[in-house]
């Protein structure tokens, strides 16, 4: 799960990481007060959406009057904020940060996430703040230094001094970064992250180290327990139905394609996904409907399916183990009676029960066309759309 | 022979008086050896106890010194479970088989690192499998985990996978065309994990009673890069490889937590074009998986 920019710096000032002073608004009106009463000369006016590349999008601007943060406000909100992680379509913009202005005399990047191959946890830094840190790994990864950290340990102060050293931060502010360091670790743990990024991690002028931005991801599997982030979810920002499909404990996300597929198990729906694609179609959906299938879980799998006017056929790939293949046929026959399917549908099933899956399947009186092979499924759904 | 289990594997369960637990122990229990090889549960509150005709005992350790089980399988719900874990390790059992799906990543963290801890200090290494994985199995002799039983075959060829149903595609298709497994492996979809395919492979390598072996991987993270560089140097059997995900967008996690293209070395058309370099017969429609050994051996 991601949360905004505003949420992270609340969190991050929370574990002793400075942050600009800033007050999250969502109106225009908001905004012009919330920079007067924020003082100053310069405020910085700042799209609130879950993608990255705000800035580069236009959602992003340093206001120098209140005018201009009124000008700029009522241009951000409400805007369609294209960028490269938003596809073509953009995300609505809803929510604005304001800060006060920084006196920016250095750009540094900081990240922590948690490392599979050495089952550690991973501090990344660079010199090369403000970038698509993508391109400096790319172009100069020489450029950024990893610190390997034991979780039962925790940061050590000489990591944490080896990382600020490394990236070029002055001596008379070493420490500030150390503690903006290791407050970044302790809020990943802390808060069940997977993702924590301050970029850029800003020296100002008379040497204080500030957190100018912040991006956080959060492991799913941990957000019962933590009702604090839970609260920061932002349902304007995702995907209406992968929402909607987790409602009902299925695994959804849509993709651009318009076959749309329904199989049980993450690796075989991808698989299915991948052979629609082999035989000359692209997949609409990933949609894993989970080892406990019901005729409801089923009926609502299509309909989710549905709901994207892309999809032109429907492909049901069934490996049936604890789940019964005749409970899957019995589901997909009311889900299509139910939802009046008017698309060509192909269902593959096989394992337990997979004959008097089969037989249900035959005996509905549906158009169902069925297969063996999970290329004779792919090979067959593509005929039919095409 | 067969890897990691046989017929005379004693097993213990935690969590087998859970809904889960005493599901799938059920049909453990009916799988071949079953009966004589799941000798044991584990319930603090149901110690005395009996499920199945297993006795229930208080602690992994105290189950493991009464029974001789060295291997357990966990059901365990996702708040307790690395814990269990925890008590499977500290009780030097050889072998951890966690089903449990959705355990927090912190969690696993800090349970792997406990675990490495131990055996740098001296202390016996325990293996663990998964954490969210179907388990594994030893046709004929003996299952653990969730698989269905009735799709395998004994036989020759070795199977590895993350996923489940991709694992059950696999042993089906080998089972329709007359080949049997040796044993059939399932690591899971969780990022921090047990064993790897890189594990597994070495294991398959060194069975005398496996052939060939059907390796299939996802996107995300490096194991299947790793085991293919391992598998280059040392393999002596054949393998067919495949991995899903290639319609897969970057940034996305596809059901599997360690299914998510997070670089740009761990999508699928790279970790095919590794395989392939590596040796692997690699193929992009997993339909004939089963068929691409048989015609290897």
């Amino acid at each position: 799960m991601k949360i905004h920019e505003y949420q992270g710096k609340e969190l991050l000032k929370k574990f002793g990481v400075v942050v600009p002073r800033g007050v999250f608004c969502p109106s225009v009106d908001d905004a012009v007060k919330a920079a007067e009463s924020l003082g100053g000369k310069v405020w910085v006016v700042k799209a609130q959406i879950h993608a990255g590349g705000r800035g580069k999008g236009g959602g992003v601007k340093v206001a120098k009057s209140l005018d201009e943060v009124r000008q700029y406000a009522s241009q951000i909100l409400g805007m369609q904020l294209v960028t490269h992680q938003t596809g073509p379509v953009g995300q609505q913009v809803r929510r604005l940060l304001i800060e006060e202005g920084a006196d920016i005399r250095k750009e540094y990047y900081v990240a922590v996430l948690t490392d599979r191959a050495t089952q550690k946890v991973a501090m990344m830094a660079s010199s090369e703040g403000g970038m698509d840190i993508e391109e400096v790994a790319h172009k100069t990864p020489e450029k950024i230094l990893k610190v390997f950290i034991d979780p039962l340990d925790g940061l050590s102060d000489e990591q944490a001094t080896y990382l600020a050293k490394g990236i070029g931060v002055p001596d008379g502010s070493i420490d500030q970064a150390v503690n903006a360091f290791k407050g970044l670790y302790r809020c990943y743990m802390e808060t069940d992250a997977s993702l924590a990024e301050i970029n850029p991690l800003i020296l100002e002028g008379n040497g204080n180290i500030k957190a100018l931005d912040a991006k956080f991801n959060f492991d799913s599997n941990s957000l019962y327990r933590q009702p604090e982030i839970m609260a920061f979810r932002d349902l304007d920002e995702e995907d209406p139905d992968e929402v909607e499909a987790s409602k009902f404990d299925l695994s959804y996300i849509s993709l651009d394609g318009n076959i749309g597929c329904l199989v049980n198990g993450a690796g075989l729906a991808m698989a299915t996904m991948d052979t629609i694609k082999l035989f000359g179609a692209e997949p609409a959906n990933f949609l894993d409907v989970g080892g406990g299938a019901t005729t409801e879980k089923v009926t609502e799998a299509f309909q989710i399916m549905l709901r994207n006017p892309k999809v032109k056929g429907i492909l049901v790939n069934i490996f049936g183990g604890i789940m019964r293949c005749d409970t899957i046929a019995t589901g997909v026959v009311v889900a299509a009676r139910t939802t009046h399917l008017s698309v060509p549908l192909v269902v593959r099933m096989k394992g337990t029960n997979e004959d008097i899956g089969k037989k249900i399947l035959s005996e509905s009186g549906l158009p169902i066309i069925t297969a063996d092979s999970m290329a004779e499924a792919a090979t067959k759904i593509v005929a039919a759309v095409s | 022979m067969s890897i990691l289990i046989n017929k005379d594997t004693k097993i213990i369960t935690q969590g087998i008086t859970g809904k889960t637990g005493q599901f799938h122990t059920e049909k453990c229990q009916e799988y071949a050896n079953g009966k004589n090889c799941f000798v044991a549960g584990v319930n603090p509150k149901k110690a005395g106890e009996k499920i199945f005709d297993i006795p229930i005992y208080a602690s992994v350790k105290e189950a493991a010194a009464e029974t001789g089980a060295t291997v357990s399988v966990i059901y365990v719900p996702p708040p307790g479970a690395a814990a269990a874990i925890w008590e499977a390790v500290e009780a030097d059992l050889d072998l951890v088989v966690c089903i449990t799906e959705g355990i927090p990543v912190r969690d696993m963290l800090m349970v792997r690192n406990k675990m490495h801890r131990k055996e740098a200090a001296g202390g016996k290494k325990t293996l663990l499998l998964g954490p969210n994985c179907p388990g594994l199995i030893t046709p004929d002799e003996v299952k653990i985990g969730i698989m269905p039983g009735h799709i395998h075959r004994k036989g020759r060829i070795g199977v590895v996978s993350r996923s489940g149903t991709l694992t059950y595609e696999a042993v089906g298709q080998l089972t329709e065309i007359g080949l049997g497994q040796s044993s059939a492996v399932g690591t899971g979809g969780d990022p921090i994990n047990g064993l790897k395919h890189i594990d597994i492979m070495r294991l398959f390598n060194d069975d005398p009673d496996t052939d060939a072996v059907i390796m299939i991987g996802e996107i995300g993270g490096p194991d299947e890069a790793d085991a293919a560089m391992w598998c280059k140097a040392n393999m002596k059997k054949p393998i067919v490889g495949f991995i899903a995900g290639v319609t897969a967008p970057a940034g996305k996690r596809m059901g599997h937590a360690g299914a998510l293209i997070s670089g740009g070395a761990d999508t699928a058309d790279a970790k095919l074009a590794i395989m392939e370099e590596c040796g692997f017969k690699i193929t992009r429609d997993p339909s004939v998986m089963g068929k691409m050994i048989k015609a290897m051996l």
